[in-house]
C-alpha cells in the first residue's frame, strides 16, 4: 500500500462557483484538448465516431434538478450543474490503496498523480474514490485522473496567466478559481470564506481540498412597489402629461 | 531565475515545451467569432486556447471552441470535389478535378447569366461573408440571394432596425458592467456564447438580478435569479402587460421619450383617409410635433420646442394626435391587465406585477450618473451621462414565432418607456449600428431581371412602404423565396427555408441552378425535412429533376451533400482567410468598433480550396463586373485575402477598417494597404476601434458619436436618429390592406397585412399555433442547442459527440404523469405533419405545456463520417419533421412570420402519447443511409490524439 506525505502546507486546488457555472461543458474539453496532448497522454477515445463512444476525461459536468425549499409552490427548484474533477483530497484513500505507490500525493503542493509507469490497472483507486475522479484507460491499461494541469501550473514556456489549469483559465462565467487553499491569506481561501465554500461530502473523511461555492440566495425580495392607487385608465399618466418637457 | 516548480523527486516534467509556433485567429465552430491562439507542434495542432486581448471573448473559450481541433481533424472532411453518380440523395459520387468543377459550373451558370439570372438561387448558410457574398449575387444579376437570416434571427434584426435602428441580440449587448436588471427572453442556451457567459459572470460578481423568461430552465436559465417559465409564444403579452403596469402608475421615463423618440410625433387621424396613422410632414418632409411653448405644429428636428405627448390638435385641417396618446391609450385598456393576461402567459398576474415594480425600481430608484460629459445632436452639453440600469437581451424564443416581429417590437417599446436605450446599465448598440431609422437603402432587384446585367443594388434592404416591394404588376413575388412581397414585406434577411420546396413547385416560377453555402438546408435547417428531400429528388414529367442542378459547397459529409450534382469542398476554418468585417457580421462592443480575420494556421492535406476564393474565380470565368479588369484577367488575382485588402465598397471604405491609408495608419476611411492583413495579424487578427469617451452612450443623438460614426461610413449625416415607438412603415402597408395607393395587396393578403401591420406593437397568437387543434395537439413543442455543439457539427466532433449523441423529449413530470409516461419511456410526439418517436427525460424545469429537446443531434445515417450504429440516427431524433413548411389551409403561404418571414418554427403543436412498443430502437423516421462521399475514411475505433506530444521527464 502507498503512504500519504507528512501533511504539508501547501493545498493546491479548485474553488467552482456553483452559482454561476452554467453547465457549458467549456473546462471539459478544454480540459481534454491540453491533456490528451500532456503530462498523462493521450486522453484515449473508443469509439470515437460510432455507437457507444467513450473516452477517458479528467472533468465532467453533471445536471440535476434540485427541488425547492419548503413550499414547492412558493419556488420553481433549480436546475444545478455540477462540474466535477479529482478533489485532491488531503487524506484519499485512492492513495493509500494503491499496491504499486504509482498512485500517491506530491508532499510539495498536494496534488494527487498516478505514476503510469508503476500502474498496474488494478483500479483498486477507482474503487475507493467515492467521487468517481478516476479514469481508466482501456488501451494503455492503466489509470488517468486529473493532474491539476501539473504540466501547466509551473511551466516556464508559458505566460505567467496561463500557469493555471486549462479549466479555469477557459471558464467563460469565470466560475473556476485556482490556488492555495493551504494559505488562508490566499485569492481562493478568502473567496470560501466569503461565499461559505463547501467540501463535498465531509463526512467520508478524506478533506478534499477543492471547495464548491453555493449557489448565492437569490433575489427575491419584492421592492417598493410604484403607486398601485391609480385608476386603469391611467389618471396620474395624463396628469404626469402636463409636465413641460424639452426635446 | 529560480524554477518554477517546488522540488518534488517524482520526475514529472513539470516545463515541457507546448509549441513552436502560436498563430492568432478567430474561431468558427459557431457564429460567436472568438479570438483563439492556436499552439502547433511539428504542424500539428497541440492545443486552442481563448486569445485574452480579444474584446468578443477575453481569454475564455466555450466546450465547441476547445474542441476545434477535433473539427479540424473530422474524419467527415470533404477530400476533393465531387460529381453526382447516382440518383440524388443517395450520396453516389466520383471525384473530380476543380478545373472540371468549376467549368461544369461555369457552363451552368454563364448559361442562366446569358438568359434569365434570376433562374439562379444562390443562398449561403452560416457564413461570414455576406458583404461578399451579396455583392456576386447583385454582379451575376439574381435577386435571388440571401442568407440564413430568415430562419434564424430576421424577426430581431428588423423588429431593432425598424424600431431603434439596431437590434437586441449580437448587433447591441447588456451594458455588463453597470446593469442592475437584466432580463433575457428565449435566449437558447447556445446563443452569442461567451459574451453572454461573460456578462453573466459580471452581473452575477456585481449583484445585479438576472431574470429569466423562457420555457426551459437550463443554462442561462439554470443561474437566474428568477425563472419565468412563460408559455412560447406570448412574450408579447407578458410585456405588454408589463408595459400596462407602467403606465397606469405613470412610471415611465418621459424627459427622454421626448428627447429620443417619436413619441411626440404628430400621427394623422383620419379614419378612412389614404394617409390615416402615418406622420404629419412639412413641406420638407419633417416630421412635426406640437409645440406647447407657440402652440403650433413645428418640426419634430427642432430642439428648442415644448412637445406635447397627449392631446388632439387640427394642423391644416387635419386631426393629428401625438403617437404617445396612442400609446397610452392602446396599453391602458384593460385587456392588458396583468390578469387579464396571465393564464395565457402562464405567469401569474402578481409575478407581472411585481417584474414591473422591479423594473421601476431599477430603471428610476437605482439610476446612475457617469461623471463623463457630452454634447448632444444639437450642440447641447451635459455634464454627466444618466443611466437606467435596465437591460434587455432576447433571441430564438421570440424570433422563431409568427408574432415574433411584434414581440420584439414589444421588448423595445419597453425599453423605450423606461428610457434603458444606449444608455449606461441599459441596453447598448455595437457599431456600425445605430443607423438611421426607418433604414435604408431598398432591396434591389424590381428592375427585373436582364441577360448578363447586374443588380442595380444590393439584393438585400429594407422596404417602407408597398412601392418598395418587389412584386410583378399582378402583385405576383418576383424573387423566389417570395421575400419582399405581400407574403413578407419586410422580409429584410430573405427565407431560406422556402426556396427548395417554391423552386420544385415552380411557385413563383422555375429555376435553374440551385447554389447553397454552408447550410444543411436538407436536413435540420429545412422545416419539413421530407418535405424538402422530396422537393430535391421530384421529377418532372420529362424525368428531369424539378431543379435542375444543384451547386453545394460544405467543408463536410453533410446530410446535403447527398442531394447535391456538384460538390466545391471547402477547408477547415483553421485553414483559410475570413473577414469578419463591419460591412457584414462584425465584433463590435458597445465601446468600440471592431472587425477580424481568419489566417491559415495550417496548410490543408486535402485538394479543397476556400468557398471565397472559388467564388471569385467563378466571378472570373463569367466575367462578372468588379471580378475583373477591363481585359477580362482576374481583379483580384490573389483571391479572397487580395479581394480582403483591396477592395472598395465605397471610396475608402472596404472590408477591413483598419490600417488603412498608403502607410497604413488610418482607421475607418482610407485607400487601400497592401500590409493590412499582417498588421491585423500583428494585432492578433482583430482591429478595435474605440468611440471617443464622449460618444459611447446616447449614441443615437451624441454628436460626437454621430460625427466618428461618419468617418467610418456608418452613417450618412450627423442627423440624430429617433427611435421609432410608432412605425410608420406598418401603417403604410395597412393602408395598402384598406384599399389605399397605386399598390395594393392581393385579396388573399388584405386581411393577414391589415391585422399584422400594425405600427404600435401588437400581441396575437402564434399562426401556426393557432391552426393546430388545441385539444389534438395541446403542447408547446420547441427546440435549442446544448451549449457544446453548433448546428449539425458538433456530432462529427470526437469529444462533442461524447457529451450528447442522442436527444430526449424533455416533458414535465406531471405532464407526464397525467398521460401514463414514466422517465425514459420511449413516446410518439404527433403534430398535423406527422409523429415521430422519441425518449422523455421526465423534468420540473419546464413549462408545463411545453416540451422541447435539443436540435440538429440527429444525423441521417452514413452522414458526417459516423457509423451508421451511431446514437445520432438510431436513437436521436428531429423536431424538424414535425413542422409543417407551409400554414395548414392557406394554399402556399409559408409557415412563417407575415410581416418579415421568418420561420416559425416554435409556432408548433404536438401531443405526445406512450408508444405500446418500448423496445429501444431507432425512430421512425428511418431514412436510408447515404454513402460516404469518396475519400473520407472509416470511423476509426480508437482515437490517441496528442500521444505524440506527450513530454517525459529525462
Amino acid at each position: 500500500m502507498t503512504d500519504l506525505p507528512a501533511a504539508g502546507g501547501k493545498k493546491l486546488g479548485l474553488v467552482i462557483d456553483l452559482d454561476t457555472c452554467v453547465g457549458c461543458h467549456a473546462c471539459v474539453t478544454n480540459c481534454k484538448e491540453w491533456n490528451t496532448g500532456g503530462h498523462m497522454a493521450p486522453l484515449t477515445d473508443v469509439n470515437p465516431y460510432g455507437a457507444g463512444a467513450d473516452g477517458v476525461w479528467f472533468n465532467r459536468v453533471h445536471t440535476y434538478e434540485i427541488a425547492p425549499d419548503g413550499d414547492p409552490e412558493a419556488g420553481c427548484g433549480r436546475t444545478l450543474h455540477f462540474p466535477k474533477s479529482c478533489l485532491h483530497c488531503e487524506t484519499p484513500d485512492c492513495v493509500t490503496v494503491c499496491p504499486t505507490g504509482a498512485s500517491y500525493k506530491r508532499a510539495s503542493d498536494g496534488i494527487v498523480l498516478v505514476d503510469e509507469a508503476k500502474c498496474i490497472g488494478c483500479k483498486l483507486c477507482a474503487w475507493a474514490c467515492p467521487y468517481g475522479a478516476r479514469e481508466f484507460d482501456v488501451f494503455d491499461g492503466v489509470m488517468k485522473k486529473c493532474t491539476l494541469c501539473i504540466d501547466r501550473i509551473y511551466n516556464e514556456n508559458l505566460e505567467d496567466a496561463d500557469r493555471v489549469p486549462a479549466c479555469v483559465a477557459t471558464c467563460p462565467t469565470s466560475a473556476r478559481h485556482f490556488g492555495d487553499l493551504g494559505d488562508p491569506t490566499s485569492a481562493v481561501s478568502r473567496l470560501v470564506a466569503d461565499r461559505g465554500g463547501i467540501e463535498l461530502m465531509p463526512d467520508l473523511g478524506y478533506r478534499p481540498v477543492n471547495r464548491y461555492l453555493p449557489p448565492r440566495a437569490k433575489h427575491t425580495a419584492t421592492p417598493a412597489t410604484p403607486s398601485r392607487q391609480d385608476s386603469v385608465t391611467g389618471d396620474r399618466l395624463w396628469a404626469m402629461l402636463d409636465r413641460l418637457l424639452s426635446r | 531565475m529560480a524554477p518554477l516548480a517546488p522540488a518534488e523527486a517524482d520526475g514529472v516534467e513539470t516545463s515541457p515545451p507546448v509549441a513552436d509556433d502560436v498563430k492568432t485567429t478567430t474561431c468558427y465552430m459557431c457564429a460567436c467569432r472568438c479570438g483563439i491562439k492556436v499552439f502547433l507542434r511539428d504542424g500539428q495542432i497541440r492545443y486552442i486556447q481563448g486569445n485574452r486581448d480579444h474584446p468578443v471573448n477575453r481569454g475564455v473559450l466555450c466546450a465547441k471552441g476547445s474542441a476545434g481541433l477535433m473539427q479540424h481533424y473530422s474524419p467527415a472532411r470533404l477530400r476533393k470535389p465531387l460529381k453526382r453518380v447516382g440518383p440524388r440523395g443517395e450520396g453516389h459520387f466520383v471525384e473530380i478535378e476543380w478545373t472540371e468543377a468549376l467549368d461544369l459550373a461555369a457552363a451552368w451558370l454563364g448559361q442562366i447569366r446569358a438568359t434569365d439570372p434570376k433562374k439562379l438561387a444562390f443562398f449561403t448558410g452560416r457564413d461570414q461573408s455576406q458583404s461578399l457574398t451579396g455583392w456576386w449575387a447583385a454582379k451575376f444579376g439574381t435577386p435571388n440571394y440571401a442568407a440564413h437570416g430568415g430562419f434564424c434571427s430576421v424577426n430581431m434584426a428588423a423588429a431593432g432596425i425598424y424600431s431603434i435602428g439596431g437590434s437586441l441580440w449580437e448587433f447591441g449587448e447588456p451594458d455588463w458592467e453597470h446593469t442592475k436588471y437584466l432580463m433575457m427572453f428565449g435566449v437558447a442556451e447556445d446563443h452569442d456564447s461567451n459574451p453572454i457567459k461573460i456578462g453573466i459572470g459580471k452581473i452575477k460578481a456585481n449583484g445585479a438580478k438576472f431574470v429569466s423568461v423562457n420555457p426551459a430552465r437550463t443554462g442561462y436559465s439554470a443561474v437566474a435569479d428568477e425563472w419565468l417559465g412563460i408559455r412560447p409564444g406570448t412574450d408579447g403579452l407578458f410585456v405588454l402587460a408589463i408595459v400596462h403596469e407602467l403606465l397606469k402608475a405613470g412610471q415611465i421615463d418621459l424627459d427622454y421619450l421626448a428627447r429620443y423618440t417619436n413619441a411626440p410625433w404628430l400621427v394623422i387621424a383620419e379614419p378612412g383617409a389614404p394617409d390615416d396613422g402615418l406622420f404629419l410632414t412639412d413641406a420638407a418632409g419633417n416630421q412635426l410635433l406640437w409645440d406647447r411653448h407657440s402652440q403650433s405644429a413645428v418640426s419634430a428636428y427642432r430642439p428648442d420646442t415644448v412637445p406635447a405627448m397627449k392631446g388632439r390638435y387640427s394642423v391644416s385641417g387635419r386631426n393629428v394626435t401625438p403617437a404617445f396618446q396612442l400609446m397610452a391609450e392602446r396599453y391602458l385598456d384593460p385587456n392588458y391587465r396583468p390578469e387579464a393576461v396571465a393564464s395565457t402567459c402562464g405567469i401569474p398576474a402578481a409575478t407581472i406585477k411585481r417584474i414591473a415594480a422591479e423594473l421601476v425600481v431599477a430603471a428610476f430608484d437605482q439610476q446612475i450618473e457617469l461623471p463623463i460629459a457630452w454634447t448632444d445632436w444639437a450642440g447641447r452639453k451635459h455634464d454627466r451621462m444618466i443611466g437606467r440600469p435596465v437591460s434587455m437581451h432576447a433571441m430564438r424564443g421570440i424570433s422563431a414565432h409568427s408574432n415574433g416581429f411584434q414581440t420584439c417590437r414589444a421588448i423595445h417599446l419597453l425599453q423605450m418607456l423606461l428610457g434603458s436605450i444606449d444608455v449606461p446599465g441599459g441596453f447598448r448598440y455595437k457599431p456600425p449600428f445605430p443607423r438611421p431609422c426607418p433604414p435604408g437603402p431598398k432591396p434591389a432587384g424590381k428592375e427585373g431581371s436582364a441577360p448578363n446585367t447586374p443588380l442595380s443594388g444590393m439584393p438585400l434592404g429594407y422596404v417602407t412602404g408597398p412601392e418598395d416591394l418587389l412584386i410583378d404588376g399582378n402583385g405576383q413575388p418576383l424573387r423566389i423565396d417570395k421575400a419582399f412581397s405581400w407574403e413578407s414585406p419586410l422580409s429584410a434577411h430573405g427565407a431560406m427555408h422556402t426556396v427548395i420546396t417554391n423552386a420544385a413547385a415552380g411557385d413563383p416560377y422555375s429555376i435553374d441552378t440551385l447554389f447553397v453555402y454552408m447550410g444543411n438546408v436538407a436536413w435540420n435547417s429545412a422545416m419539413n425535412t421530407p418535405a424538402a428531400m422530396a422537393a430535391l429528388t421530384a421529377t418532372g414529367a420529362d424525368g428531369q429533376y424539378k431543379i435542375p442542378h444543384f451547386i453545394y459547397c460544405d467543408a463536410y459529409d453533410s446530410e446535403t451533400v447527398a442531394f447535391a450534382d456538384l460538390v466545391f469542398p471547402d477547408t477547415t476554418y483553421l485553414e483559410r482567410w475570413d473577414c469578419i468585417s463591419l460591412l457584414d457580421r462584425p465584433i463590435s462592443d458597445g465601446d468600440a468598433a471592431g472587425d477580424a480575420i481568419r489566417q491559415p494556421v495550417v496548410a490543408p492535406d486535402r485538394d479543397v480550396r476556400p468557398f471565397q476564393d472559388v467564388l471569385l474565380e467563378l466571378g472570373v470565368k463569367l466575367g462578372l463586373p468588379g471580378m475583373v479588369t477591363a481585359d477580362g484577367s482576374p481583379a483580384y488575382p490573389g483571391g479572397y485575402p487580395d479581394y480582403i485588402v483591396n477592395h472598395q465598397r465605397a471610396p475608402g471604405l472596404g472590408p477591413l477598417a483598419g490600417w488603412r491609408g498608403v502607410s497604413g495608419a488610418d482607421h475607418g476611411r482610407g485607400p487601400p494597404h497592401e500590409q493590412q492583413l499582417e498588421a491585423y495579424i500583428a494585432n492578433g487578427c482583430f482591429g478595435r476601434f474605440e468611440i471617443p469617451q464622449a460618444g459611447r452612450y446616447y449614441k443615437m443623438a451624441n454628436a460626437t458619436y454621430l460625427a466618428w460614426a461618419q468617418q467610418f461610413g456608418f452613417v450618412d449625416s450627423d442627423k440624430p436618429i429617433v427611435l421609432q415607438l410608432y412605425c410608420e412603415p406598418l401603417q403604410r402597408f395597412r393602408n395598402a390592406a384598406r384599399g389605399h395607393g397605386a399598390i395594393k395587396p392581393p385579396d388573399q393578403h388584405r386581411e393577414r397585412i391589415e391585422t399584422s401591420f400594425d405600427p404600435l406593437p401588437t400581441w396575437t397568437a402564434p399562426l401556426g399555433a393557432n391552426h393546430a387543434n388545441s385539444a389534438q395537439y395541446p403542447l408547446h413543442a420547441v427546440t435549442q442547442r446544448p451549449m457544446h455543439h453548433y448546428h449539425s457539427w458538433g456530432s462529427q466532433n470526437a469529444w462533442l459527440r461524447q457529451i450528447t449523441s442522442e436527444n430526449r423529449l424533455f416533458i414535465h413530470r406531471n405532464t407526464a404523469q397525467q398521460r401514463g409516461i414514466s422517465d425514459d419511456d420511449w413516446v410518439w410526439i404527433a403534430s398535423p405533419a406527422g409523429r415521430v418517436r422519441a425518449r422523455v427525460r421526465l423534468v420540473d424545469g419546464v413549462n408545463h405545456d411545453t416540451v422541447w429537446t435539443w436540435n440538429a443531434i440527429a444525423k441521417r445515417p452514413g452522414a458526417w463520417g459516423l457509423a451508421t450504429d451511431s446514437p445520432e440516427s438510431r436513437r436521436a431524433f428531429l423536431l424538424n419533421h414535425l413542422i409543417e413548411d407551409r400554414l395548414p389551409g392557406s394554399g402556399r403561404l409559408s409557415n412563417s412570420d407575415p410581416i418579415t418571414g421568418q420561420a416559425a418554427w416554435f409556432d408548433l403543436k404536438v401531443e405526445v402519447s406512450r408508444c405500446d412498443d418500448q423496445s429501444d430502437h431507432a425512430p421512425t423516421q428511418n431514412f436510408s443511409a447515404q454513402a460516404k462521399a469518396p475519400g473520407t475514411p472509416p470511423p476509426v475505433e480508437t482515437l490517441r490524439y496528442g500521444e505524440n506530444f506527450k513530454v517525459r521527464a529525462p
